[in-house]
Order: structure tokens, then sequence, then C-alpha cells
């Protein structure tokens, strides 16, 4: 952890040694006594019960050094590239490149993605790493309805994703429904928990409705687990269903897929199957959300995270319009529940946690509020970054978070920091993100 | 420990013996405010930091765990060089535990939040997230992943009632941490109402370009909202590791969204209210946990800030928002 | 009073805690008329326009609204988006509102809202792309041109509404409220911060309102000069009670008025009288 000094970029006096050298001086103080007890010290809980402990000096003295040495680097990289580091990190026309490449990005990306499975068969790694990619763009997809397009922040979004998990899970081994059947239920019964948790709690403004809606989320998850009858509590529910595509299952035996069409069964055909099946949800979700936004409804969505004074002064129903967006992403939510639920074929509470919602809005928010392009490439990003990292094992979410707060200094707008009209008479301007409004709710 | 309340993580069960009528009910009372006291100190630094900058400290609860484990580190090291006074130890570790426990504070705000002090809603909110993700891994990654229990530090007590077998006890663990609740608080507010410190937070809450004119160092200020904060905090991990005996790297998720459950039920921005809004829900948790059931103690805790929220928008002692039309 | 009065206020009074922001006013906008509310600052105007706009609940009073149809409504009964919806009620705020991030084009559009919702049948209709749903949004764009050219930005459509000169920034957000095709249209302060070209055009603007979709029209307004131009009834306020009313002419030469201006506010006093000459 590298702490930077406390005098902000005061002296601009070019290169001045002695002051970088006080600087990181201080940042390795703070360093010190920071790490001191944490890393200084281990305690274990010793075999009888008894608290024990052991010193690391050599480990502190390493950390404080690193920060001594990563402080000078990053000072003399700071005059290097002027006052301002991190927001000069991506040049201005890099950035204006991304946007116009946009147009060409898109395309490109979806020839890719549908292309992935014919590249890469033979490696299971890649299509497992593809298909959880593309289960967050979808998840991505639909939180950016509520928070993107309505600016409705919403902090227990994961809660959607289990009760259409869940949804799934119980009907399918219940009652033996097939996932064809399950999964528009899954997404109903997801909605209709949306309009249920919403309708109270979409008065409420800002963060008292991003704590509500954590609270939800956590709420969700503790009945989970302590309904046992019901859910199976912390064990979980397993043995769902894989889904067949259209009745046929994808198993070896003779009414499977590969019999019927004559070849030789292998298992990944099921893997390509679910890639492309959470490939055809997720497009769903974003054409459904793009041609929303040139309806009335998506419009007085965008409109309400503009200006919710205005929107109630020209005879917009906002409570309604709101319900209707919280339904929407809930619905999404759920469809990516049970696309989850069968893909896993086992489901429990721990796969639900606020960090989940904590991931999705930060792809959203990372993606640049409200557009689509945007959320999947943030949840390549973010996914593609995590995975990267397993190697790290232990350090993984100290390397995410940190990520994640160095992401947000460097484009606290996002990667895609325009908005795009959704009506135009002559020409289609992209609109600066500096006008358009994060929204209040 | 003679009595352990209901544990702040949600896995623990309440184990003293069913009492009946107004003996039980006493128990738990006392059982509420102390836990009450603990959520009312985080509570405080939420309350602080949403009041002078506009956003939820998700960090705070993981600042709040880092102070227990602060406090338990520096609690070994005086035990095995032999100190033996108890008082002299608790006054060590509270002050060590603070000052340390302070700079983490401020590390985050330098860090995280300061570079994005002007910048839009959601970019500081997602960053405290990650600085969130960042402490709680750092102390699994540092300290390891198991309980760390401590053995009782403070014993005995005092027996209130006797009646057919059923005790009501007030320990010696719980007067320390009501006490020094009470004690801390007063301090504190005596900060914010007179000194400059106090003065300069007030105005930056009010309007911190008008502030930043008037020649109150706004960064400096708001620093020291953070350093303060965290300090409490770390008195909370304190109290937390004493009276329940034991921390760990995941403490400060939930009792963090607790602590800002009660800031908000308080009225966010508003000091007593933090005390207060803990306070109501310590006891709103250690009584639906004896009456009810442990296991759904979160839901109701929750549920009651989605009830109060709804019909009492700006919480107990919060001011009233009007609209600007 | 007039027996055509599109909207009467009868002894409206609003209380905010112990401070009384509007003491039992009464007065009436005639149909198809220029109604202006003037005042001192701090004497409640913006306040009655909350409360005819839903935006507050009156203390006590009644807020009677009659349609061309002949339909009365009773404002103070209905709330926050209904006196839009139902009672077609449009107004504009003293500190404009616009969808910032939003083509000038799309703020016409929002305003369209209620109208383009049953066309779009609740969503499902404009979700599969029916025609019906394709020829009402083309009739909602062609009238969004229709204002955007009468307020002179149909060059500008799809410009950003945040990136729009003050002046137009005022224009279109009237130009929206029109967009609801409302019976009364309430200004906050149409004016403030206009040149006096931009003003002049402001009054053309209003007037042509008026005249073409006989609409009628309640503002607020602090430039004496226009308010002496267009209004044809003017209502005066002070300390939250009427204090006179009258035409423009009447108004001005009260010397009740004057006393009021000059006890508020000197400036706007002299402006009073020599807006007069």
């Amino acid at each position: 952890m590298s702490a930077p000094a406390p005098e902000p970029a005061a002296a601009s006096s070019g290169l001045n040694a002695a002051y970088i050298f006080k600087k990181s001086l201080i940042s390795a103080l703070v360093a010190l006594v920071l790490f001191s007890l944490m890393i200084g010290i281990r305690t274990e809980a010793g075999p009888t019960g008894q608290l024990v402990y052991w010193t690391r000096f050599g480990d502190l003295a390493l950390m404080v050094a690193g920060v001594f040495g990563g402080s000078i680097l990053i000072e003399l990289l700071r005059r290097w590239w002027g006052p301002v580091t991190v927001t000069r990190v991506v040049p201005a026309s890099v950035q204006t490149g991304l946007a116009l490449a946009r147009r060409a990005i898109a395309p490109l990306l979806l020839i890719f993605t549908v292309l992935v499975p014919v590249i890469f068969y033979d490696q299971r790694y890649i299509l497992d790493l593809g298909i959880l990619v593309l289960t967050y763009v979808m998840l991505g997809w639909g939180l950016n309805v509520v928070v993107g397009l309505a600016g409705l922040l919403d902090l227990g979004y994961v809660a959607f994703y289990a009760v259409g998990a869940y949804s799934y899970a119980l009907l399918a081994t219940n009652f033996g429904l097939s996932f064809w059947i399950c999964l528009p239920l899954a997404g109903i019964l997801a909605a209709l928990w949306g309009v249920m948790l919403g309708f109270p709690v979409l008065r409420l403004r800002g963060d008292y409705l991003a704590i509500v809606t954590l609270a939800f989320g956590e709420i969700i998850r503790l009945v989970i687990i302590n309904w046992q009858s019901l859910t199976g509590g912390p064990n979980g529910v397993s043995g769902i269903p894989r889904p067949t595509l259209f009745g046929i299952p994808l198993t070896p035996g003779d009414n499977g897929l590969a019999a019927k069409l004559g070849i030789e069964f292998s298992p990944t055909h099921r893997i390509v199957f679910l890639f492309y099946l959470i490939l055809g949800l997720a497009l769903l979700t974003n054409w459904v959300t793009i041609r929303l936004r040139r309806l009335p409804i998506g419009r007085a969505w965008e409109a309400l995270r503009e200006d919710e004074v205005a929107c109630r002064a020209l005879g917009i129903n906002t409570t309604t319009t709101k319900l209707t967006a919280f339904a929407t992403g809930a619905m999404f939510g759920g469809f990516a529940g049970a696309f989850f639920a069968t893909r896993q074929g086992f489901i429990s509470p721990e796969s639900f946690t606020f960090q989940e919602s904590a991931l999705v809005l930060a792809i959203v928010v990372l993606g640049g509020m409200g557009s689509q392009l945007g959320v999947a490439l943030a949840a390549l990003t973010m996914i593609g970054g995590f995975e990267l990292f397993r190697g790290l094992d232990q350090y993984r979410m100290l390397v995410f978070g940190f990520a994640m707060v160095l992401l947000m200094i460097w484009r606290p707008r996002g990667l895609i920091g325009h908005r795009a009209p959704t009506v135009f008479l002559k020409h289609s301007h992209a609109i600066s993100s500096d006008l358009v409004k994060e929204g209040h709710g | 420990m003679p009595t352990r309340g209901s544990d702040l993580r949600g896995n623990g069960r309440v184990n003293f013996s069913s009492g009946s009528g107004m003996d039980y009910f006493a128990q738990q009372l006392i059982n509420g405010i102390v836990l009450g006291s603990i959520y009312g100190l985080i509570a405080i630094g939420y309350t602080m930091v949403y009041g002078i900058v506009g956003m939820i400290n998700f960090a705070h609860g993981d600042i709040f765990m880092i102070g227990g484990f602060i406090a338990l580190i520096a609690f070994l090291i005086l035990v095995s060089v032999g100190l033996t006074t108890v008082p002299v130890i608790l006054l060590i570790v509270l002050l060590v535990s603070m000052a340390i426990t302070a700079l983490y504070g401020w590390t985050v705000e330098r860090i995280a939040y300061r570079p994005l002090r002007h910048s839009f809603r959601l970019a500081p909110m997602l960053s405290a997230i990650g600085m969130s993700f960042v402490l709680s891994n750092y102390s699994q990654i540092t300290q390891g992943a198991r309980v760390k229990p401590v053995p009782p530090i403070i014993t005995g007590g005092y027996t209130l009632l006797e009646k057919n077998g059923f005790v009501v006890r007030l320990s010696n663990v719980q007067i320390i941490v009501v006490i020094t609740t009470i004690v801390l608080l007063a301090i504190f507010t005596w900060l914010v109402a007179r000194t400059r410190l106090g003065r300069d937070m007030r105005a930056c809450e009010q309007d911190q370009t008008m502030a930043a004119l008037l020649g109150v160092d706004v960064d400096r200020t708001i620093s020291m909202t953070f350093v303060i904060g965290a300090a409490l905090a770390a008195v909370a991990g304190m109290m937390y590791l004493l009276y329940y005996g034991l921390v760990d790297f995941f403490m400060g998720f939930v009792a963090g969204i607790k602590a800002f459950t009660a800031a908000v039920l308080g009225g966010i921005g508003s000091l007593p209210g933090a005390m207060l809004g803990g306070l109501a829900i310590g006891l709103i948790e250690t009584l639906w946990s004896a009456y009810f059931s442990v296991e759904y103690k979160d839901v109701a805790a929750f549920s009651i800030l989605i009830v109060v929220l709804i019909f009492l928008p700006t919480g107990l002692l919060g001011r009233p928002e009007v609209e600007k039309v | 009073m007039s027996s055509d009065s599109i909207l009467s206020v009868d002894r409206l009074t609003m209380r905010f805690g112990g401070i009384i922001a509007v003491n039992d006013l009464s007065f009436a906008a005639e149909r198809r008329k220029i109604t202006a509310l003037i005042g001192p600052n701090g004497a409640g105007k913006t306040t009655v326009f909350n409360c005819i706009t839903g935006f507050y609940r009156a203390s006590s009073g009644t807020m009677r609204l009659t349609h061309d149809s002949g339909k009365q409504i009773q404002l103070e009964r209905l709330n926050d988006f209904r006196i839009s919806k139902q009672a077609k009620v449009a107004r504009t705020f003293q500190n404009i509102r616009l969808f910032p991030g939003m083509t000038a084009l799309e703020n016409l559009m929002v305003a369209q809202h209620n109208a383009l919702m049953l066309a779009s049948g609740l969503t499902f209709l404009g979700l599969i792309g029916a025609p019906s749903w394709r020829s009402a949004e083309n009739r909602a764009i062609d009238q969004a041109r229709l204002w955007l050219d009468r307020i002179g930005l149909l060059e500008r459509a799809d410009d950003a509404a945040g990136n729009l000169p003050y002046g137009d920034q005022r224009r279109l957000e009237i130009a929206r409220a029109m967009c609801t095709e409302p019976a009364l249209l309430c200004l906050d302060e149409p004016a403030a911060g206009l040149n006096t070209r931009e003003s002049a055009a402001l009054s053309e603007l209003l007037f042509s309102i008026r005249a073409d979709h006989g609409a009628s029209i309640l503002l607020i307004e602090h430039d004496m000069s226009v308010v002496m131009q267009i209004s044809d009834h003017v209502v005066v306020m002070d300390y939250g009670m009427k204090i006179a009313e009258g035409s423009p002419q009447d108004v001005r030469d009260d010397p009740k008025v004057i006393a009021a201006y000059l006890g508020a506010d000197e400036q706007e006093a002299i402006a009073v009288m020599e807006s007069g000459t």
C-alpha cells in the first residue's frame, strides 16, 4: 500500500531530489506505522486455543522499503507526466479515438464472440471463462437499466439474480419443469420481487435508496440461508437439471442430441450450447434495452435521471416509471440467475453476496453509465482481469479492490463517456458525459 | 465472560438461560445497550463523513475491523512483556489502536477519496467499496483467515437482581464499554461544538467553497473527519474485542452495514442521532434474538431500517430536507 | 371576477411551520389571457405557483380549474404529476429545469410522454414496432419540430439542451411545457436573465402562444417592461397577501404597489415607475 505524502503537488519547481526524498520518506513513515502491528506481528490461535504470535520484522522492513521505493517512482513519473498524473495516463487523442472506433468495436466484438466456441473449441477453460464473462455482461446490462438509464442506485441487484436462480432450481427440482418453462417464470418472479421491493422504497432518494436496496439484498440472502426447509439453507440446492435443446438433452444416451444428429458425443457440446445460450440471453437483453431507450418509457427513465422534478411537471408518473425500470432490471437479473443455476447444477447462498452486487455495479459504472458497449467492455476487463489474477490466489481481492479504486480515479465516468441520443432530426451527436446527470435516486 | 450478548456477525447464539418476565427483559436491555454503544461508535464515523463529503464510506466497517485487530495485537504484546495492571493495559491499547487506526482512516481518504473529491457521485462510492475489499483482504493476508479468540481480559461484575434462579448481571466489561462510549461521545461533542476544528467541520458541511474562501483548510478538515471517525471506530473495535473476545477479518462488513443503518436511523449527519440509532439497532437486535429468533435478527434490523426510511425518511433526529423547486 | 376564468384561486393559504408564505389569497386567471403575478422578492409568488402545480400541498383554500369543455377540476385535490397529466397545467421553473444531457428534440419528446405511452400500447406495441406506434412517433417528432421551429432552434435540435445558450434554454423550456398541450401555462420568471432582444422575442412567443393555441398563461415576472407589455391582468402580492389587482396601468399607478416595491427594493420601485413613462 503506498501512502502518498500529505502535501499536494505543491512544488512544481522542476526536479527537486530533496523534495521527492522527503515526500517518500513521509510515505515510508506512514507505511511503517500502518504496517507495524498488522505485518510486523502475526497472530494465530494456537493448538490449545491460546493465542500465540510471532514477529515478521523482515516482511515489515520489505514492505516499508517497497513503499519508499514506490513513492519515489510515483513522484518521478508524476514529474515526467506533469502535475496531474492519473487523468493523463490515457491521452485525449486515444479517448476520442475510442469514441470514433465505437461503431467498429461493437460489431467486431460481436462477431468475435460468436466465433469463440469455434476458435477455442478445444479449450474448455476459455469457453468457461467466456460463459462467465457473458453472464456478467448480461447482469451488467440488466443493472444498467436501473442505474445507468433511470439513475437509481441499486446495491442489492444480486437479490434478483438469487431469486432467478432459486426460482429455476426449486421449480425444476420440485416440479420437474423444464428450463425453457422456468426461464420466463424466473424472470417474471424476479420482476415481481422487483416491484414488491421497489414499491415502498422508490420514494427514497440517492444514498438512502442505495442502502435500502443493499439491505434488501442482504435480507433475501439471509432468508435463503435460514429458510432451510425450502432452500436447503447454507447447503444450497443441488442436482439442478441441465438445460435441454428444446427437450433434447445434451447427454451421451440414445435420445441425446449427439445420437440424434449421428455425431460422436462430447461433453464440450454442452459447454458450447451453454455459451450460445447465455450469448442469446445477453443479446436479448441488449436488444430489448436498446429498443426501450427509443420508446417513451426509456426516454422517461433517462429524463428521470436528468431531473425528477421536471418529469413530474411534465405529467410523468415517476413512481411507475421507476418501478418499470426496477422490474425490467430485475427481470434480466432473474434470467441470468436461472442460467447460472442450470449451468452450475448447484447453487448456494454463497454465490449471492454483496460482493457480487458490488462487482456488477462496478461493471456498470466503469462501463460508462448507460452505455451498452461500455458495460460489455467493462465486464470483459473486470472478469478477465479477475481471472488473470487467479494465480495471485489470496491476493486477488486485494488487487481487485485496488483496481477498482484506480479505475475510478482514472475514469470516474467510465470507459465510454458519451451518451447517444435516442432520436434525431439530422445528425446524431454523442453527448458528452459532463452534461449527463447521474440521477439522485 | 459472564454474559455474551448476541454476536454482531450473525453466526452467534444467545447463550444465557431463558428467564421470564421483567428480569429477562432487564438483562436483554443491558445487553442491547452495550451492543448499541458499539454500533453507535461506528455510526458516528459514517454520519460525520456523510455529513461533510456526502458519501457512504463503505470502508468504515473495515476500519472498525482493523481497529479490533490492532487492539488484539497490542494486547498480546503488552501481556507478553509482562504488564499486569489491567487499567494501564487498557489505556495503552486504547491509545495505540486509536492512533494507528486513525492513520488508516487518513490513508484511505488520501488514496481513494481525495482524488475523487469533485468527481461524479458514484465514483467515490465504488472507490470506497474497492477500499473495503482491500482492507478486509489485507487483514486476511496479514493475519490469516481464522477467527482470533482472546481470553477474557476483564472479568467480574455485579449481580443486580437474583430471583427464582435467574440472575440479572452487569459485567465489568459492559460497564467499561458504556462508560468509554459516554466519555468519548462527550469529548467528541465538545470537539464539534466548541473547537476551531469543529467549526471548520460544520462550515465545510454547509458549503465547502464558501468555507475555503473564508480561510478554512477544506482538505485538512475532511482528513480530520476521517481521522476522528476512524479513531472512534478503533474504540468500537477494541470494545468489541473486550466484549465478545474475538476478531476476524470479515467482521467489518455486517457491523458496517448495521452501523450505517444506525446512522440513517438516527438521521444522517446528526451525531446524537448516530448514537441514538446505534442504541436502537442494538436493542432491536438483542430483543429480537431474545424473543423471536436469532437467525432472523439481521433481517429484523434491516427491515426496521426500511420501515423507518419509508415513514421517516430523515431518520429520528435528521433535519427535514425541503425539496427545492 | 370574470365568470370565464380558467383558474380561480380562492382563499389560498400556505404555511411552513410558523411562517405564513401565502395568506388568504384569492385571484382569478382569465381564459386566453395573460395574467401576471408580481411582487417584491419573498412575496410568496413562487409558493403560489408550487401550490397550483402540485409541488406543495396548500394548507387551506381552493383552486378551481375550468377547462374549455366546462369540466371543472379542483387542483388542491390532485398532486404531483397528475396536475400536469389530468388538469393540463404545465409549468416552467425559475432556475431552468431542462434535461441537460438530452437533446433539444428529446426534451420535447419526453414532454409528450403520456400521449406516446398510450400510442406505444404501454410499451408493448412499441417493442414489437407496430405500425400504429411508428406513425404516432412520427407525429410526435413533427410536433416537436414545429415547436423547435417556432422558438428558432430547429438547427440545434440535435444538440444537448445543456449546451444551448441561456436564452435558448428558456424558450426551449416553454416549448417543452407547450408540448404537453396544456390548458394553463404557468411561467416562473420567463424573462429572468434575458437581454432586451431576447425578452422582446419572448413576449412575441407568448403572444403567439396565446393567439395560436388558445392557451391561458399565468406568469411570475420581475421584468416590469415585459409585464407591462404583455399582461392583460396583473395581481400584486406582498408578504403573502394580495395588495392590488387590475390592468397593468391601474397597478402601475397604485400607490400601495409603489410603496411595497419601495419598501422591499428601491431599484425595483424605480423600475416600476420608469416603465410607465
